[in-house]
Order: C-alpha cells, then structure tokens, then sequence
C-alpha cells in the first residue's frame, strides 16, 4: 500500500569513467527534469502561487476592481460568527449522511449481486456506472423535474398510491433528501464497482471453510465477508466525504446561489461561490475557502483515524 | 457461495429492477425532450416518447448559441485530454523507471498536491487570468489542467508494472535515448492506461462546471454545462426545450464513455484498490 515503494531505476548509461560520468552528470539528468516539469510549471503557477495569494487575499477586503484594503482578521472574525457559514457547514454534513449511508448499503447490496450473477455481468457494471460520468449540470436538470412539485413525476406516482404531494424543492428536508437522491444516484454504481473489486479479492477457500463450519450464508456475510471488506469500505467512504465536502453544482442548479427556501441547499462551496463571485467579495471569499479547507482536514483525519487503526492491528498480530 | 435456484431467480430480478431505477432519469430525459412542454406538464403526464424531439432541438439550437457552446466543449475536453495524456505518461514514465536527484522528494511534493481543495486556489486563480487577459477564453480552462497529480500517480502505478527494466535495458542497448525510449518503447506498452486516463480526464473536462462558470464570466464562449445553466434560466417556460438541451449534452458523452466502458470500469475499481 507504499506510495512511495522501491522502483527498479536505469540511472547509469553508458560504461564511462568515474570522472567523466562527473562532468557529464549536470546534463545527464536534463531530460528528466524537463519531461516532469510541466506538472511543476502549472503547479507553481496555478495551484501553489494561488494558495499563498489566498493566504494574502484573506486579510483584506478586495472587490476584484479596485485597491485592496488590509482588514487584518476583520474577514476571519466575521466568519466564525457568521450564521450562514455555519449553516453551511450543517447542511453539508446533514446531506453528506443522508447520502453516504443509503449509498453504502446500496452499493454493497448491488456488489453482492454482481458478485453472484454469471451472465450480463458487463451489461449490469456499465449500466450500474453509467450515472458517475454523465454531467451533474444536466441530471441536476432532469432531476429538478422529477422532483418538482406540481409537474413531477414522482409526485404523481406518490399520488397514484394516495400520498399527497411533497414539497421536495421548496421544504428544508424536502431539497436536503433531493440533493442526497441525485448524490446516491450518480455514486451508487461507482461505489459497488468498488466494492465489487474487493469482494473478489476474498479468497474463496476462506467462505468454503465458513460453509463447511456450518455458518449460514447471512452469518457468512456478516462475520466473514464484511470484515475482511472493511478497507474497501473505509476507503470508499473516506473518498465519499472528501467528494461530499464539494456539493456544489447539485445544489446550485437544484435551489440557486442562496440554497433555497431556508437555505437549506446552501452548502459550503456553494456558499464561497456565492459571496466570492456572485457578490464580488473576495476577500471574505478567500477567507471561506480557509474555513472550507479547514473543515475538511478535520473531517478527512477523524475518517483517516478510523482507517489507519485496523492496519495497525493487523500490524501488531 | 451457496445458491439455490430460486435465489438466483430473484438476484437477476433485483439487479435487473435497480438498473430499470437508475436508468429511469435517461429514459424521462428522453421523454420530455420528445414531448411538448404543456404534455409534461399534464396530469397524467406523457409516459412514452413524443414526436417533438427533432423540433425543441431545432429551437435549442435557435435560441442559443448551443452549437458554439458544443464545440467549445469538444475543443476544452480533447485539447485537456491531448495535454493531460502526453505530459502525465511522460512524467510517470519518469518517475517510475528513473533515479535522479530530488526524485523521490519531487514525487512526495507531488502526493502532497492531492489534499488542496480547488476553490481553495479559485478567487487568486481568477485574478490571475484576468492579469494574463485569459477571462472568457478557453485558455483559462485548458492550461491549469495540462497536467495533474492523480494521472501522474495512476500512471506511474502502471508503468512500474507494465514495464520490465529488461525493456528499457534493451532498448538502451539498441542506442535509444530517454525521450525516444519514452516514444517507442513505453507509450505502445501503456496504451491501455493511456485510454483509461483518456476518458477519465475527457468525462471531468467535459462536465466541469464550478471554473467554467467563474471564468467564462459575460463572454460569448461558454462551454455546454455553463450553457445549460443559462438555457435553465432563461427558457424556464419552454421546460422541453430545456430538456431537449440537456439531452444534447449528455448523449456525445455517453457514446464516448460507451466505447471504452468495459475496460474503464475495470480501471476504476484496480486503481481504488491499489492506491
């Protein structure tokens, strides 16, 4: 699992003496430094320049236009007693749940089938994946239908059953459960195709022994199977909550810039979107976008805790 | 495991059912693109396809530039793809067969990039395409994704195994130097990785929305998904031409995605495991 594992390297050419291998060294590793420095060249200049002029951006207040002013920590102040912010924060985190748990047990249940299914096995994968590469924009779109009040569909099927119709894009929980929906829709393929994967790593000797020690399919499931999955799932679900801090186009075109009636759609990228280009406020933008990376360190570490500590078990045995 | 007949019965039923659930928003699309708004709008509403599609198309194309947006999108997603393939496989190849000093630092600085959000760099980003006149052009969305981490990583991952020390040795041998062993020698051997990290970097380019739509601020030139937001809001009344655009944004990608499916789902799940 080594990031950084050993590699066979090639790095003596030729059979020339010491001295001149010397002389010739400088130029020796040119082709080497150019063939990785255009990742360097965009990084520096797209990426690691940005950051430290956020860093900057963040102390002052700045339209864009015209001359920027030092405020200090005036931005930094501001945000932690700011309410949208962290209502913005809650709302990610609410349809983060509502989303990763439905997804999980989903994903799981579909790569169990997978798993046991012969035939159009191809057909169900792709089929199952199709959702995570088709654009957020445009099923948002679709989605916004479905859901829609008067006009959907959905809410006509509830009708046909006698359930009154839901509000789902104009009540707090109403858009909370619609974005997580569009969330597990597009993610449910991708996720069992992972799980999937890990399912055929388990050896099958190991559930042949579980069998002939007389356990139960459901009892093979859930004390054999399940554990030795449990990287996979602990893997798919850190991913899940790095993606799930960046809701943003689900939100945006389901409910708006303001997240909707009782901003409940307002997540936190949506929330920077909103304050730094939609109002021109980048300072406080900047100052967003550091609470945001703030929120998910934290975050991604508590899930990364919960991933190490297996290993380390498994380690010590 | 164990099955009985019946239970397999009832598996194929199931995984057929849940992919009739997920492929119900495609069909829906579908209908009310082919139908007129008041239809959608009915209650009951229009369950089957109409014969309206040739026509909310046509209107699509009339009441925005959505040709110029599609081609806008097909230029950002296949120049990403050209840049993303050669300088991501270049430098993987790099990192993973040579030795030279401040690699391995190089390569950690690189792991490193992983963990920064995007917005984190979004507001500065902006600023500096306005210093280099890059707002609105298509520039501003190419250039910072000529090249990333995660290729690089996955493509690195590949080359370790797919390419034996004996094979650059020989190469060598025959007198070929680095960038011409990189040409010859590597790039045929990695091409199954090249077509994965191909429809991978074309599918993000294609549906990214959040930059596009901060950068392509008052221009002309929009990419489809900015465009689609637009059409949403303007044409809110005309709801099948609406769908009937978002339908033309989302077939060229499925066709794309079709063609090399089987292998790329393959990759997803051998690159999650690995890494």
């Amino acid at each position: 699992m080594s990031l950084v594992g050993n590699v066979g390297t090639l790095d003596t050419p030729g059979t020339a003496s010491p001295v001149q291998a010397g002389r010739r060294a400088r130029w020796r590793y040119l082709p080497y430094y150019l063939a990785i420095a255009p990742f360097f060249v965009v990084f520096a200049v797209f990426w690691c320049y940005p950051l430290l002029y956020s860093l900057f951006l963040s102390f002052h207040r700045w339209d864009g236009i015209g001359p920027m002013h030092f405020v200090g920590l005036a931005n930094f102040r501001f945000l932690v007693t700011d309410q949208a912010f962290w209502l913005s924060i809650l709302n990610t985190m609410v349809i983060w749940v509502m989303s990763v748990i439905p997804m999980t047990i989903l994903a799981l249940l579909i790569a169990l089938g997978l798993n046991s299914t012969i035939r159009f096995t191809g057909f169900y994968r792709i089929a199952y994946f199709v959702p995570n590469v088709t654009s957020v924009v445009a099923m948002s779109l679709v989605f916004s239908s479905i859901f829609s009040e008067q006009f959907g569909i959905l809410n006509w099927v509830l009708g046909a059953v006698g359930v009154d119709p839901v509000p789902w894009l104009t009540n707090p929980w109403g858009i909370r459960t619609a974005i997580s929906v569009l969330i597990i829709w597009r993610w449910v393929g991708y996720n069992a195709i992972i799980f999937l994967a890990g399912l055929q790593a388990i050896p099958g000797e190991v559930l042949e022994a579980a069998r002939v020690d007389g356990a139960s399919p459901v009892q093979a499931f859930f004390r054999v199977t399940l554990p030795l999955l449990r990287p996979v799932l602990l893997f798919s679900v850190l991913m899940s909550a790095i993606g799930g801090m960046q809701i943003f186009a689900e939100s945006q075109v389901l409910v708006g810039n303001r997240g909707g009636p009782g901003q409940a759609g307002l997540t936190m990228v949506l929330y920077f979107y909103d304050q730094a280009f939609y109002y021109n406020d980048f300072g406080y933008g900047a100052a967003i976008s550091w609470g945001i990376f703030l929120v998910v360190v934290i975050f991604a570490g508590i899930n990364w805790r919960l991933i190490q500590r297996p290993a380390r078990r498994e380690g010590a045995r | 495991m164990i099955w009985t007949r019946r239970g397999r019965v009832l598996t194929y039923l199931a995984m057929t059912a849940g992919v009739v659930i997920v492929l119900f928003p495609y069909y829906w699309l579908t209908v009310m693109a082919s139908n007129t708004t008041s239809e959608i709008y009915a209650s009951p509403p229009r369950l089957t396809f109409g014969g309206q599609l040739a026509h909310n198309i046509g209107q699509v194309f009339a009441k925005v530039d959505f040709f110029g947006s599609l081609l806008n999108t097909v230029l950002v997603a296949v120049a990403t793809t050209a840049l993303v393939l050669f300088f991501d496989s270049l430098a993987a190849f790099t990192f993973a067969k040579y030795r030279f000093p401040g690699s391995s630092a190089l390569f950690a600085v690189l792991l490193a990039t992983f963990v920064v959000p995007t917005q984190l760099a979004a507001i500065p980003q902006f600023a500096i395409m306005a210093d280099f006149g890059w707002v609105g052009s298509l520039k501003a969305l190419v250039i910072p994704a000529a090249a990333n981490a995660f290729g690089i990583f996955w493509m690195r991952q590949y080359c370790q195994g797919a390419l034996p020390d004996e094979l650059l040795e020989a190469a060598r041998m025959d007198g070929c130097g680095f960038f011409r062993t990189y040409l010859s020698v590597a790039l045929p051997v990695l091409r199954p990785a090249l077509a994965f990290l191909g429809i991978f970097t074309f599918v993000t380019a294609w549906n990214d929305y959040l930059w596009p739509l901060v950068v392509l601020i008052d221009s002309n030139h929009v990419t489809l998904q900015v465009a689609l937001a637009q059409l949403n809001t303007v044409y809110v009344k005309d709801y099948s031409v609406v769908m009937a655009g978002t339908l033309v944004a989302v077939v060229p990608l499925l066709v794309v995605f079709l063609f090399g499916a089987r292998h790329f789902v393959r990759n997803i799940a051998a690159g999650a495991l690995k890494g």
